[in-house]
C-alpha cells in the first residue's frame, strides 16, 4: 500500500509537468492549428536558462525561473513572427517541417553553448519531508503546488481578462474573431508567449529532479503530443486531464509492469486511441 | 515529348556520371561517402513517394529503415541465411510492418498522421533498444556479412559494392519514374491535391494510400538492408528520430514531390556535411534554419525552383505565339507544374 501511495504521488508529480507542457502545445494548436514540434526545444531552453542564471550569477531559483519564462516566451514570439506568420497560408505540411527545422536548430544551438553533458540543477529545496506516511523532497511537493498555481492563473487569465478572451475567441473561430475586430496576429504572438512561458515553467520546475541536457525535450514533447490527442487537440481542460492520466499510467506501469518499457506505455496508448478513434478522443475544436 | 527527351538526357548523364566516377576519382573515401549517399537516396525516394506525391508526411520511416536493417542483420547473423534471400525477406518484412501500420495510420489525416507515425517510429526504436536478447540492445549487431557472390560476381571490394548499390538506386529510380508517370501516379497526386475530390471521382483513396505506404516502406527497408550489409554494424541509433529529420532535410532541399529532388538534395547535403566536418554535431545550426527558410521561400526545393525558373524563361522567350499554340503550351506547363 505504501508503494502504491508513493507511486500515486510520483504520478501526480510527473503528470503536473506533462500537463504544463501539453498546455502550451494545445494553446498554440487551438489558435494556429500547428503541431509545434519545436515546443520540446523551448522546454529544454527553459531549463538551461534557469540553470545558467543560477550558476553564473547566483540568482535565486524563483527569480531565475521568472527570467527564463520571459526569455523563452519572447523566443516563442520570435518564432511566430519569423516562421509561422509567413507560413500562415501555406499547406499544413509546411508548418510541420518548419517546426522540425527550428527544433533541430535550437538543439544544436544548446549543444554549442552548453555542451552535450548531462547536468544537475541544485535548488534550495532538497530537504526530505514526510507527508501522510510517504517521503518526498520539497522540490517534488513544489512541482505539484507550482503546477496547480500556474494552471489556476492560466484559467483566470483566459476566462477573466480581455486578452484571455481574445485567445478563446480566436480558437473558436478565426474569421469571426477577425470580424469583431480582434487583431489575430497579436493574439497569435500572445499565445506563443504564453506557450513558451509554460514550457519554461515546466522545465524549471522539473529540472531539479531530472537531468538537463540538449535532448531532454524529445520524450517530453512526444508525450505532450500523446496528451493533447488524448484530451482533444486545442482543449485546455483536456490537456490538464490528459497530463495527469499519462502521469499516473506511467508511474504505476513502471512499478507494476516493467520499468524498461515505461516509455512505450504512452505511445501504445496513443496508437490504440488513434486506431479506434482516428480524430482523437474528444475531437472538439476550440475550448 | 521534348521534355521526355530532356529527361532522358539528364538520366543518361546521371548514369554515366555514376558509372565513371570510380575511374575519374579513384579515392576510397569518396567512394565510401558516395555509396552511403546512394543508400540514403533510396530511402528518400521511398519517403518522397509518400510525402511528396501523396501528401502524407510520415515520420516513421527511420523506423522502417531500422526494421529493414535489423531484418537483414538478424536473418544473416542469427540464422545464417543466404544473403540474397535475407535481403528479399528483410524487404518483405518491412513491407508487412508497413502494411499493418498503414492500415491504422492512414485512417488519420494531416497532423494526426504525422504525430501517429512519429510515435510508431519511436516505438520501433524503443523496441530495438530494449529487446536485448534479440537485437543486442545498445551494443548493436556486429558481423553482418557482405553480399554473397552471384555466380562469378563477388562483392568483396568497395568498388563492386558501389556498383551494386548504384544498380539498386537505378532500379529505385526506374520504379519511381514508372509509377509517377502512370495512372497510379496521377491518382496519388490527385489524392495529394484533394482527397475528397479524388474520392468523388471514384478513386478508392484508402487502397491507393495503402499501396503507396507499403511501397514507400519497402524502399525504406531496402535502403536499411543495404546499409546493414555495407556498414556491417548496426545499432538502435539508425531508428532514432534524427534519421528521419536527416531524410526530410535531403528531400526538402532537393525538392519534395519531384523526381530529381532526392538525388540533388542528398548529394548536396552529404557533400556539404563532409566539407563542414569540423562542425560535426553542430551542422544542424546550419541545416535547421536552412530547412525552415527553404520551406518558407522555396517549398519545392532546388529541383522545384529550377523547374519554375525554366518554365518562366520558356514563357518569356516565346515571342508573339499563335493563340492556339500558347493555349496548349500553357496547359502543358501547368501539367508539368502539377506533376513535378
Amino acid at each position: 500500500m505504501d508503494i502504491f501511495i508513493q507511486q500515486v504521488f510520483n504520478g501526480l508529480t510527473i503528470g503536473s509537468v506533462y500537463s504544463l507542457v501539453a498546455l502550451g502545445l494545445t494553446l498554440v494548436y487551438g489558435i494556429l492549428h500547428i503541431p509545434n514540434f519545436a515546443h520540446g526545444a523551448l522546454y529544454m531552453l527553459g531549463a538551461y536558462i534557469t540553470l545558467t542564471m543560477m550558476l553564473l550569477w547566483g540568482i535565486h531559483y524563483w527569480i531565475a525561473m521568472a527570467v527564463s519564462v520571459l526569455v523563452v516566451g519572447l523566443l516563442g514570439v520570435l518564432m511566430d513572427r519569423l516562421v509561422f506568420h509567413p507560413l500562415r497560408n501555406a499547406p499544413p505540411i509546411h508548418d510541420k517541417i518548419a517546426a522540425i527545422g527550428i527544433l533541430l536548430f535550437l538543439e544544436a544551438f544548446a549543444q554549442l553553448i552548453w555542451g552535450a553533458d548531462y547536468r544537475t540543477m541544485e535548488t534550495p529545496y532538497g530537504q526530505v519531508v514526510n507527508l501522510f506516511g510517504m517521503t518526498a523532497t520539497t522540490q517534488r511537493v513544489l512541482i505539484n503546488i507550482g503546477a496547480v498555481v500556474v494552471m489556476i492563473l492560466l484559467y483566470l487569465f483566459l476566462k477573466k481578462t480581455y486578452a484571455g478572451s481574445t485567445i478563446i475567441a480566436m480558437a473558436q473561430n478565426r474569421e469571426g474573431a477577425s470580424l469583431v475586430g480582434i487583431n489575430t496576429s497579436r493574439v497569435a504572438m500572445l499565445t506563443f508567449m504564453l506557450s513558451g512561458g509554460l514550457a519554461a515553467v515546466a522545465a524549471s520546475l522539473s529540472a531539479p529532479i531530472n537531468l538537463v541536457f540538449p535532448g531532454m525535450g524529445h520524450l517530453v514533447i512526444l508525450k505532450a503530443f500523446v496528451i493533447i490527442i488524448l484530451g482533444g487537440m486545442g482543449s485546455v481542460p483536456g490537456a490538464i486531464l490528459g497530463g495527469y492520466i499519462l502521469g499516473f499510467t506511467e508511474s504505476l506501469g513502471a512499478t507494476y509492469i516493467s520499468n524498461d518499457y515505461k516509455d512505450i506505455i504512452a505511445f501504445l496508448m496513443l496508437v490504440i486511441i488513434l486506431s479506434i478513434k482516428p480524430k482523437g478522443l474528444f475531437s472538439r475544436e476550440g475550448f | 515529348m521534348v521534355s521526355l527527351l530532356k529527361n532522358r538526357g539528364w538520366i543518361i548523364g546521371f548514369i554515366a556520371a555514376g558509372v565513371l566516377f570510380p575511374f575519374v576519382l579513384p579515392n576510397a573515401y569518396f567512394l565510401h561517402i558516395l555509396t552511403l549517399a546512394f543508400i540514403w537516396m533510396i530511402a528518400v525516394y521511398g519517403l518522397n513517394l509518400l510525402a511528396g506525391y501523396t501528401g502524407y508526411l510520415s515520420l516513421a520511416h527511420a523506423g522502417f529503415f531500422a526494421v529493414g536493417a535489423y531484418g537483414l542483420g538478424l536473418l544473416t547473423v542469427k540464422t545464417g541465411m543466404n544473403y540474397w534471400l535475407a535481403l528479399i525477406l528483410a524487404c518483405l518484412i518491412t513491407s508487412a510492418v508497413g502494411l499493418v501500420v498503414g492500415l491504422v495510420a492512414l485512417r488519420t489525416r494531416e497532423h494526426f498522421f504525422a504525430i501517429y507515425t512519429l510515435c510508431v517510429g519511436y516505438i520501433i526504436y524503443l523496441i530495438i533498444d530494449k529487446w536485448d536478447s534479440l537485437t543486442g540492445g545498445v551494443r548493436g549487431l556486429i558481423g553482418i556479412p557482405e553480399p554473397s557472390n552471384i555466380g562469378p560476381i563477388s562483392f568483396q571490394t568497395p568498388i563492386s559494392q558501389y556498383y551494386l548499390i548504384f544498380a539498386f538506386l537505378l532500379f529505385t529510380i526506374l520504379v519511381m519514374y514508372r509509377i509517377v508517370h502512370s495512372l497510379t501516379g496521377r491518382t496519388f497526386i490527385a489524392i495529394r491535391n484533394s482527397e475528397d475530390l479524388a474520392r468523388t471521382l471514384g478513386i478508392s483513396t484508402m487502397k491507393n494510400k495503402l499501396m503507396v505506404f507499403v511501397l514507400s516502406a519497402f524502399f525504406a527497408g531496402l535502403a536499411g538492408a543495404l546499409y546493414a550489409s555495407f556498414i556491417r554494424f548496426i545499432g538502435p541509433d539508425i531508428g532514432y528520430i534524427t534519421i528521419i529529420f536527416d531524410l526530410l532535410t535531403y528531400l526538402l532541399v532537393g525538392g519534395i514531390g519531384t523526381l530529381a529532388g532526392p538525388i540533388v538534395g542528398t548529394f548536396l547535403i552529404v557533400a556539404l556535411s563532409q566539407s563542414l566536418q569540423f562542425l560535426q554535431d553542430y551542422r544542424m545550426l546550419i541545416f535547421g534554419p536552412l530547412l525552415t527558410l527553404l520551406i518558407i521561400f522555396y517549398p519545392r526545393g532546388i529541383a522545384g525552383a529550377y523547374h519554375d525558373w525554366r518554365l518562366k524563361r520558356k514563357s518569356a522567350q516565346r515571342t508573339r505565339p499563335q493563340k492556339e499554340q500558347e493555349y496548349f503550351e500553357t496547359e502543358e506547363s501547368e501539367k508539368q507544374v502539377k506533376e513535378g
